[in-house]
């Protein structure tokens, strides 16, 4: 269970956050959504200890995580696996290297019983054999897939997609969505994904929360949710733009 | 009103300064514990001595020989005036073992390698690698400094040893087969006036400046700003913070061991 209790950040005079509150239950799918630049990703990041908050508690399973430090954090990061924005692979190793990276000081697991996993993880997300090849040789996609294989091969009860279809085509963006389905169902995780593809947030959530104006605007299931008639919503949703910035 | 100007100026690059300095402490405090806790990993740690060490070599021999040769003529041009011709190799062995070996080789190192070092972690930086390192349970220090720091620590005093023998050797080649000295009296000079504290002093100091070099170039890397620019900025803070602070210390060091040894 995650939760998030007056989270505020400021980046300088910049503040991102203020006064963020919500909570997501084990099993759940959270869809956060919001406009570019709304702090969407640095809430994500607070989840996994990766920011430090300015005030406010982030509970994991009860425990909070704020006050711990770096070395603290490593021992609850292992409850999480993070899909990065732009995967985020490590460009000195192969497809396999990546995947098989939380595994590196697992001494009780042998070469053969790694190279098994990594197998079924790439199977997982319809990437078979492609273990020698270099993240420079792979598509924007197959990239995300890869980080999707490394997030989820060491079974973490919670995974984080940061904007994981973004820049990407339909229908990429399509197999991405239900590769996030795949692995909410059969793995049984939490899944968090902050997105600003409301067909995405429609397909994999079973809540979406919306980030406006540094805090928590709206929360509701996907079906109540896209059928609200609150203005801010609703102009996010059907993506219209304001006079002002119709000026810009 | 240009004094407050100039009074805030120099507060706030104090300040900053100061907190650069304060955040290696901090780095420094990480990569202790990381070496008194974590296992560390034989693979990663052979990589990092290949990298640093063995693709140093040419970069090393080439400026150990053209120094030792350099010194050995220079010395000889001011010595055979005195007709103390056959000490030539005896200074320059000395030179190389205390000073030039050691400092020159950092030097070089702090060129190839730091600024290596602080490209390749800001890369990751700002390809956030470094925060996915950190999702998978990864501390960066552990797994990209803390290796880098001890292959450093153990190739330089060895990169300065070869510095060093080349250099003696090409200075020697030099004063015998252009300079026209007679061998044995310049070979036995060189062992008489050469002492084992002067190799001691020189892999001292390999040793500290391969732990400078490595650094700053993993908390340079670290901690460098987001895109290119940012990268470009910490690749060339690297090379100049580190080339100075070597330069800095190793002064330091000659005072504080020549103390020691009883020369001062």
């Amino acid at each position: 269970m995650i939760e998030v209790r007056h989270l505020q950040k400021s980046f300088g005079p910049n503040k991102v956050l203020d006064g963020v509150s919500f909570r997501i239950e084990n099993g759940e799918s959270v869809a956060i959504i919001g406009r570019s630049g709304g702090g969407k990703s640095v809430l994500l990041k607070h989840l996994v200890g990766l920011l430090q908050p300015d005030s406010g508690d982030i509970l994991i399973d009860g425990e909070n995580i704020g006050p711990m430090n770096e070395r603290q954090l490593l021992r609850v990061r292992r409850k999480f696996g993070m899909v990065f924005q732009g995967a985020a692979l490590f460009d000195s190793m192969t497809v396999a290297e990546n995947v098989a990276f939380a595994f590196r000081t697992q001494r009780h697991l042998t070469a053969g019983e790694i190279a098994k996993r990594v197998a079924a993880a790439l199977e997982m997300v319809d990437l078979p054999g492609t273990e020698a090849k270099k993240p420079a040789e792979l598509s924007g996609g197959m990239r995300k897939r890869v980080g999707l294989a490394r997030a989820i091969i060491y079974e973490p009860q919670i995974v984080l997609y940061d904007e994981p279809t973004t820049g990407l085509d339909p229908i990429v963006s399509d197999s991405i969505d239900k590769l996030m389905i795949r692995v909410r169902d059969h793995l049984k995780v939490t899944s968090i994904v902050v997105t600003h593809d409301m067909r995405s947030a429609r397909r994999v959530a079973n809540r979406v929360v919306m980030l406006h104006e540094k805090k928590i605007y709206a929360t509701a299931a996907p079906e109540e949710f896209f059928t609200s008639s609150d203005p801010v919503v609703r102009q996010f949703v059907d993506g219209v733009a304001d006079a002002k910035e119709c000026l810009i | 009103m240009l004094r407050a100007v100039i009074n805030s100026l120099v507060k706030q690059r104090f300040n900053y300064v100061l907190s650069e300095f304060g955040q290696i402490a901090f780095l420094a405090r990480d990569i202790l514990v990381s070496l008194f806790t974590f296992k560390i990993t034989w693979r990663d740690l052979i990589y990092q001595i290949y990298s640093i060490g063995v693709k140093s070599q040419s970069v090393v021999i080439i400026t150990g020989a053209f120094t030792g040769m350099v010194l050995g003529a220079q010395t000889y041009f001011q010595f055979h005036k005195v007709k103390m011709d056959t000490a030539t190799l005896a200074v320059v062995s000395v030179s190389l073992c205390d000073e030039l070996g050691p400092v020159l080789t950092a030097l070089m190192v702090a060129g190839r390698v730091g600024a290596s070092i602080a490209a390749e972690i800001g890369t990751m930086r700002v390809t956030e690698q470094i925060d996915a390192l950190r999702t998978l349970a990864t501390h960066p220090v552990d797994y990209l400094v803390v290796p880098r720091i001890v292959a450093a620590h153990l190739t330089l005093p060895l990169l300065a040893v070869e510095a060093i023998v080349v250099g003696i050797f090409s200075s020697y080649l030099v004063c015998v087969h252009i300079l026209g000295i007679e061998p044995v009296y310049l070979w036995e000079n060189m062992l008489k006036y050469t002492h084992d504290v002067d190799i001691v002093i020189g892999l001292v100091k390999a040793f500290i400046f391969g732990g400078i070099i490595a650094l700053i170039g993993c908390y340079k890397g670290l901690t460098c700003g987001l895109g290119a620019e940012g990268v470009g900025h910490a690749t060339t803070e690297a090379v100049v913070y580190s080339s100075i602070t070597i330069l800095i210390a190793n002064f330091f060091l000659t005072l504080v061991m020549g103390k020691l040894v009883g020369l001062l």
